[in-house]
């Protein structure tokens, strides 16, 4: 009996000292801001936030550290529904933020706190293809081909991934304008799809580092960064109609209030829409939702190009239950 | 029974055998092509672009503060494991007690457990609705915290020190420990004076392991770290690096990469000569 | 059990390693597995089986345990090869080869996957030398069975190589002077010495590749289609995609969990069983 007691007790003791050994607290007092964000807007917000911080501190006087964080918008958005301290969160796509605010962080009623439904910036889905186009591909229905190959992220694990998807439907739907032909041609187009990785980064890290396949479909900021970064191996096509990708920013409430922050992180998000900051997305291959700022970049971004919305879907709820939940439209046509 | 092997050469030795020479090829072509080959791709990405790619890729901030990070996580996981590894091994070799065999077949759980499990696990318990929650809240915040980062580091490296120890307290016996313990000795005296000279060349082979493991895990910490430069560990740095998808980013994480493999390749070296010392200790004990 | 109680009380520190012990497994491993067992263990039967049989997860764990057993299968051969020449044989740099086996255990698996992918495809060194045979490996079944050898060798080699090593010479000698030709020495005298190592290396192997997540992502292509997505990218799938699918992710976690543990449990029934023979 004794040595259960000190057993017990060792337990005990061990308990402690581990806890003690894991405890580790941030001495650092400046107020920091927590931006929890995407893949593809590393760089970008990089520079915002050296812009943001110089802008607060002259306004304010206060200094001011922000903290980012990437990476697939879906796993971002769980991140913060499992207890990531962001203080604002900028993903790919609206319905990762109603993930949030469905689990009671956010509050209603975001969705049209900012301007242009919470989307500073937007962008759309293109075509990069190797220099000079060799398998001429111009629009969607050249990637339905046989003997092309594609590469494309997977819907089921990443956000862009369905843009991606919904602007290859769209574009059959305005062709055949039924559903059985627009299965068929999204079906053969994703039957061309050579790899499919985790996350638009990783697509487009097989297509351009690995050299894998003769068209990537890709958001048009990451397109222009690869062909700005290889303007000799790779060029962007852009297809006739594709979709506007509205990316939505949002402060997270219940964290805000929690931090103290409620001040910093709506001022961060108000900025985002302010010129120098539409200018820098510009900058970076976002498509501002400034309309003046869009048409100086008019050689940048092809404005020609018809454009569906999320709304022509009927919104984020209704793609998801419709396409991408498991045995919807995209496991029928994928798993085939 | 290094004598034998050493008959057992000099036999060989008279004639030339084909056998062996086969095998040596297939073994240095195997290791070849599988391992030094994926590791001459790391370091020659990491050095075709001069040695001053190479140290200004070392001098970001991001990769030196993802440096700190993995050591200090290595650190503490090491330190954590170094105190469990010889409390197990302890108890493991010097008594006998009911449910020993299980003990030891569970420290072995986090060899065959996949990382993403360990992530899920520790997110279900820790996690904002995990239900362990609202008991640790209020003293750490675990989840996409540097706690978690250590915490799953722990996780993956925790069988290492107990099973390099094991073997060799088993092999020494308990006899010299019970006859002191029969003299009056006590258990701190017992320990740092008779079996902490039996097994030290172990323990530090150990725990260079535990730390090779430790500054080079992946999955797991990848689903619980979030953000660059607090929580990042290299690992993570250069698959961030890496999927920037820009020239020299690319270039950036294979550097940071070659950083890693360097500290591995130290601390496995450290390994490899604790463990030559151990065989030649062996070797001389069996020639008194 | 009168003798074990003497001998438990002869060398004190007893219940202070044992509780260290207990609570140490119980926080960092125990605690947080049975985490998931709890969450699983609320999902309804039915709606459990109704997730584990879908046919996508259903192809998944058949892509994991076929690839990490073909993969588990090529390390015991070549890493018993390779554990013998390092034991048996003298050559230059044999300690150098010995050190480098320790290499996919140190190197981050995400480094792994990368610079396999690289390595293999078509700019890549090898990539461009079997793509001149035809041959394509990443984003296939082959490149899938690569990263888990890469991931799986240490284990196998790292078991067998002591066991080598303390096996008695007399025997083989013996037998060879008797006129036993080599293939006979190792079939009947040496195996079954090794046998119960090879084993455990090959479940461990095993046990390790079914899990592997980071260095499989970026060669395999996860494409569901050509077999080529492994179980542990279907639960962060899960957890990632749309919405966030707890139960599927915890039913899945379940199961490969409790694979797991059989194969620790079959590999730790095997180890007694042959240290008991053995005393």
């Amino acid at each position: 009996m004794k040595n259960i007691k000190r057993i017990l007790e060792c337990i005990f003791l061990t308990l402690i000292f581990v806890l003690s050994g894991c405890t580790y607290r941030n001495m650092n007092e400046e107020l920091t801001i927590y931006n929890v964000s995407y893949d593809s807007t590393r760089e970008l917000y990089e520079a915002y936030n050296t812009l943001f911080l110089s802008y607060y501190e002259e306004k304010t006087g206060q200094r001011l550290k922000v903290l980012q964080s990437h990476g697939g918008s879906g796993s971002q958005a769980r991140s913060v529904i499992e207890g990531a301290n962001a203080d604002v969160v900028t993903l790919a796509l609206a319905h990762d933020i109603t993930l949030i605010e469905e689990a009671g962080l956010i509050d209603k009623g975001w969705y049209d706190e900012l301007e242009g439904h919470s989307s500073p910036y937007t962008s759309t889905i293109v075509f990069v293809v190797h220099k000079n186009n060799p398998k001429q591909i111009c629009d969607w229905d050249d990637l339905i081909a046989n003997d092309i190959e594609i590469v494309t992220p997977d819907p089921k694990s990443s956000g862009g991934a369905c843009w991606n998807f919904l602007a290859a439907w769209y574009y059959a739907q305005q062709l055949y304008n039924n559903q059985e032909q627009t299965e068929g041609f999204v079906r053969s187009l994703y039957k061309n799809v050579l790899v499919m990785d985790a996350s638009a980064r990783t697509a487009a890290t097989t297509f351009v580092e690995n050299g894998q396949g003769d068209v990537l479909i890709a958001w048009e900021n990451d397109a222009i960064v690869v062909c700005e970064e290889y303007p000799d191996e790779y060029e962007i096509i852009i297809p006739s109609v594709s979709i506007l990708a509205q990316p939505s920013v949002a402060a997270v409430d219940y964290n805000v209030k929690r931090n103290g922050t409620e001040q910093i992180a709506n001022e961060y998000l108000k900025y985002l829409y302010s010129d120098e900051a539409q200018y820098l997305f510009a900058e970076y291959g976002f498509r501002p939702s400034s309309q003046k700022i869009l048409n100086e970049y008019s050689d940048r971004f092809n404005q020609d190009m018809k454009l569906c919305t999320i709304d022509d879907f009927g919104g984020w709820e209704a793609v998801y239950q419709k396409f991408f939940k498991d045995g919807g439209i995209f496991d029928l046509i994928y798993n085939e | 029974m290094a004598g034998n092997e050493e008959l057992g050469n000099i036999v060989r030795k008279k004639h030339f055998d084909a056998g062996r020479a086969l095998l040596i090829c297939i073994s240095v072509l195997f290791i070849g092509s599988m391992l030094v080959l994926p590791l001459g791709t790391v370091i020659y990405n990491a050095l075709r672009n001069g040695w001053k790619v190479l140290f200004s890729a070392w001098r970001a901030p991001y990769t030196i503060s993802a440096l700190k990070v993995t050591l200090y996580v290595a650190l503490v996981s090491l330190c954590v494991n170094t105190v469990f590894g010889i409390a197990a091994a302890w108890c493991l070799t010097k008594y006998d007690f009911r449910g020993k065999q299980i003990l030891l077949s569970m420290i072995d759980i986090p060899l065959s457990c996949s990382p993403v499990i360990v992530a899920l696990g520790y997110i279900m318990m820790f996690g904002r609705m995990g239900w362990a929650a609202p008991m640790v809240d209020w003293i750490i915040q675990l989840p996409y915290s540097i706690n978690g980062v250590i915490l799953a580091t722990i996780f993956v490296t925790f069988p290492f020190v107990v099973r390099e120890i094991v073997p060799v307290l088993n092999a020494i016996g308990r006899e010299e420990e019970t006859a002191a313990a029969q003299m009056g000795a006590g258990g701190a005296a017992i320990f740092l004076k008779i079996t902490m000279p039996n097994m030290k060349w172990a323990l530090l082979s150990g725990m260079s392991m535990c730390t090779a493991r430790a500054l080079g895990e992946f999955g797991a910490v990848f689903a619980l770290a979030r953000s660059r430069g607090e929580t990042f560990t290299l690992p993570l740095e250069v698959d961030a690096l890496y999927m920037t998808g820009r020239k020299d980013s690319v270039a950036m994480a294979f550097a940071a990469a070659f950083l890693l493999i360097l500290l591995d390749v130290t601390i496995l070296a450290v390994k490899n000569i604790a463990e030559y010392i151990t065989k030649k200790k062996k070797v001389d004990e069996a020639f008194e | 059990m009168n003798d074990y109680k003497e001998s438990k009380r002869l060398i004190p520190g007893f219940s202070l390693t044992l509780g260290i012990t207990i609570s140490m497994l119980s926080v960092i491993v125990i605690i947080p597995l049975l985490s998931i067992f709890r969450y699983a263990l609320k999902i309804a039967p039915v709606d459990f089986l109704n997730i584990i049989l879908q046919q996508n997860i259903r192809r998944a764990f058949w892509t994991s345990i076929v690839q990490s057993l073909i993969a588990a299968g090529i390390n015991s051969l070549f890493g018993t090869i390779i554990a013998w020449v390092l034991v048996r044989y003298t050559f230059r740099f044999k300690r150098f080869f010995d050190c480098l086996i320790d290499i996919p255990l140190a190197m981050p698996t995400a480094v792994a996957g990368i610079t396999l992918s690289k390595l293999y495809s078509d700019q890549g060194w090898l990539g461009r030398l079997l793509g001149a045979f035809g041959i394509h490996v990443p984003y296939t079944k082959a490149g899938l069975t690569i990263a888990l050898i890469f991931v799986g060798i240490p284990f196998v080699v790292r078991v067998i190589q002591p066991v080598l090593q303390g096996l008695n010479s007399q025997y083989e000698e013996a037998a060879q002077l008797l006129g036993a030709n080599k293939i006979t020495v190792f079939r009947k005298i040496i195996f079954p010495e090794i046998r119960a190592a090879v084993f455990t290396g090959f479940s461990l192997a095993f046990a390790r590749g079914l899990g592997e997540y980071g260095s499989v992502i970026y060669i395999s292509g996860n494409s569901d289609k050509n077999g080529t997505k492994v179980i542990s990218y279907v639960i962060m799938q899960k957890l990632n995609a749309g919405a966030i699918d707890y139960e599927g992710a915890s039913a899945i976690a379940l199961v490969l969990l409790v694979l797991s543990f059989f194969i620790l449990l079959v590999t730790n029934l095997i180890q007694i069983r042959n240290n008991k023979r053995n005393y």
